[in-house]
């Protein structure tokens, strides 16, 4: 922009008016340089370290990551990532885009349900951990109130079950970010192009192919966003876990974010947290770099 | 006018009666069935709250004795001013209040400092732009995606040295720190598509940075700044990862205390005064969501679409 200004003869008032942007931006910049970049590398330095309840500077090499990687829970907080991340994402896509191309049927009060559908993501995880922590557990809840109709045989006991606890997590972080799935959907949906629909329409295309075939693949930017926005989710996911089962039963439910926080909160492990903690970030950055990459890029 | 009224009905009575009696025909079944499914689901997203509300309202015998689906036989206010103030929260029976207040007093102040914050980088960004701006912004924006347990260990070491541990001031700063990058984005983005026209206009007229600012891009902000309060309300009252981490027993915000009132293992476990709790934790956000829920949704489309 200075370029652009007569020459006049230039005082430092006018110095200062040149790098007054800049210096709007600076605390910006030191913040994130700082907070942000400043501290990953912290972390990083940490996970080479012996650290243990206090950070300590002792170099110890690769130690903390071989040793992450022989640690039991570990293993159970990545097995469960996986099954967690892969239903989480695969429901909520599949729920979420069902529910917007129902509602995408010229629906009276569709504003009405769709809020509804969305209620949810306004909450916090832990009011939804609470609402279904005891929703679903057996001694007072679903199991509870359908034996008391008369079903004394039903059985849903899925929280308080090792191998089946992990589904429970799965159910409620669908019901809390599937309508926001279903509204991204939906504005995919709105973005397509209607003449080309209707020329289809026109040539004898059944419902289920013209969506199969034409509005479906349109709607892969929508897919692309849902999926870096819930994989990014998935692997933060910490707040239900722990209201939901506390990570429990037993180890049941570790995820990675519990797994770094325990280790270096409560088992004084600090080296191994801070490597948890950067296999963690390195995993988003594979996921969230390609896609801000594009965005920007397609921008410029 | 009353001939040109009934003419109307005529052509539209005898012009195509047909398509459209059969349109109704085939589509009737289907329709109504797509409404049931609609109206399931909507079941399905309102139950937990349903749930949560009639158990608040009814005496913890009727919970216990199975009864969580049945609407109150007792109806009661009792564990709502429990949950609110006697409940034992972690060491004392203080009940919910002043974590509401801690909440709020951190809410506000990192909500308004990174709006305006971010308000300010958009302008920079978008009209005083330079080289490597675009560089700068991705930056920035990557510090909104990072899984925030890489920055708890070097954060709880800066608290310290900064004196704030544990406070309420401390979290707002954390909050600030981390909401900036979100602010950015919807600013940059609003700014993007404001004509640079008018801001050279008005520099050519002699105003300057600030004056800029002031009068030209901030009067028609309002939108964007409603997203972002919004977003940043939302996430910020939300938060419970800093919160666990950065507060102590009396700085906790409302989703620590909740989750403590909840999962305390000491004597007998009333449920519906968790369930009270739970809704307190949840009004605020809700009421913002119930009364601004179009710019709540924007926000989250800009957070996941970008660009």
């Amino acid at each position: 922009m200075s370029r652009a200004e007569p020459a006049f003869r230039r005082g430092p008032f006018d110095r200062l008016r040149d790098w007054l942007p800049k210096l709007v931006l600076s605390p910006t910049i030191a913040i994130v340089a700082i907070f942000v970049y400043g501290f990953i590398l912290f972390t990083l330095y940490l996970s080479f370290t012996d650290s243990r309840i206090l950070p300590s500077f002792g170099w110890v090499g690769m130690k903390n990551y071989e040793n992450l990687f022989r640690i039991r829970a570990w293993d159970t907080a990545v097995t469960n990532l996986v099954i967690f991340g892969v239903l989480y994402i695969a429901v909520c896509c599949a729920l979420g885009l069902l529910l917007a191309i129902l509602l995408d049927q010229r629906i009276r009060a569709e504003g009405f349900i769709r809020t509804i559908y969305l209620y949810p993501m306004a909450l916090s995880f832990i009011v939804t951990g609470v609402a279904w922590k005891w929703f679903l557990d057996p001694g007072i809840g679903l199991e509870a109130v359908v034996r008391g109709w008369g079903w004394e045989s039903f059985a849903f006991d899925w929280i308080k079950n090792g191998d089946m606890a992990i589904y429970t997590i799965v159910i409620a972080a669908v019901w809390q970010t599937s309508g926001f799935v279903m509204a991204m959907f939906l504005a995919g949906l709105r973005g397509i192009d209607g003449e080309m629909l209707k020329a289809a329409q026109i040539d004898g295309a059944s419902t289920l192919a013209l969506y199969r075939r034409i509005v479906i693949p349109q709607l892969r930017p929508a897919f692309m966003s849902a999926f870096v926005v819930l994989a990014h989710m998935a692997i933060k996911s910490y707040d239900l876990v722990i209201a939901l089962t506390g990570g429990g039963p037993g180890t049941a439910t570790e995820l990675p974010a519990t797994f770094m926080y325990s280790y270096t909160f409560t088992r004084n492990q600090m080296g191994i947290g801070a490597a948890s903690a950067v296999i963690m970030l390195m995993t988003i950055a594979a996921i969230i770099v390609p896609y801000l990459w594009s965005e920007l890029r397609e921008k410029s | 006018m009353p001939t040109d009224f009934t003419s109307q009905a005529v052509t539209a009575g005898t012009g195509t009666p047909a398509p459209i009696r059969k349109r109704r025909r085939t589509a009737a079944a289907p329709r109504v069935i797509l409404y049931l499914i609609l109206a399931l689901f909507c079941v399905y997203y309102l139950l937990p709250l349903c749930v949560m509300v009639v158990n608040s309202l009814k005496p913890l015998g009727e919970i216990t004795a199975g009864g969580m689906m049945a609407l109150p036989e007792q109806w009661t206010l009792a564990p709502w001013s429990s949950a609110w103030s006697t409940a034992q929260v972690g060491v004392d029976a203080t009940g919910l209040r002043p974590y509401f207040v801690n909440s709020i007093l951190m809410v506000v102040p990192a909500v308004a400092i990174s709006t305006i914050l971010g308000a300010l980088n958009g302008y920079v960004l978008t009209k005083w732009t330079f080289r490597g701006a675009t560089l700068l912004f991705g930056l920035v924006l990557f510090g909104c995606f990072i899984p925030f347990q890489i920055v708890l260990i070097p954060m709880a070491r800066m608290l310290g040295l900064m004196g704030i541990a544990g406070t309420v001031p401390g979290l707002v700063f954390v909050h600030l720190v981390y909401g900036i990058g979100f602010s950015t984005l919807y600013f940059r983005n609003y700014y993007a598509a404001f004509p640079t026209e008018l801001v050279r206009a008005a520099q050519i007229d002699g105003a300057g940075f600030f004056t800029i600012f002031r009068r030209i891009l901030l009067p028609s902000s309002g939108p964007i700044a409603v997203v972002c309060i919004i977003w940043q309300f939302t996430n910020i009252w939300n938060d419970f990862l800093f919160g666990a981490s950065f507060s102590d027993f009396d700085s906790q915000p409302m989703t620590v205390a909740l989750n403590n009132l909840v999962q305390s293992s000491t004597g007998v476990k009333e449920y519906n005064v968790h369930f009270a709790g739970a809704i307190m934790a949840a009004l605020p956000t809700l009421l913002v969501y119930v009364v601004a829920g179009r710019f709540f949704v924007r926000g989250l489309m800009a957070g996941s679409v970008k660009g």
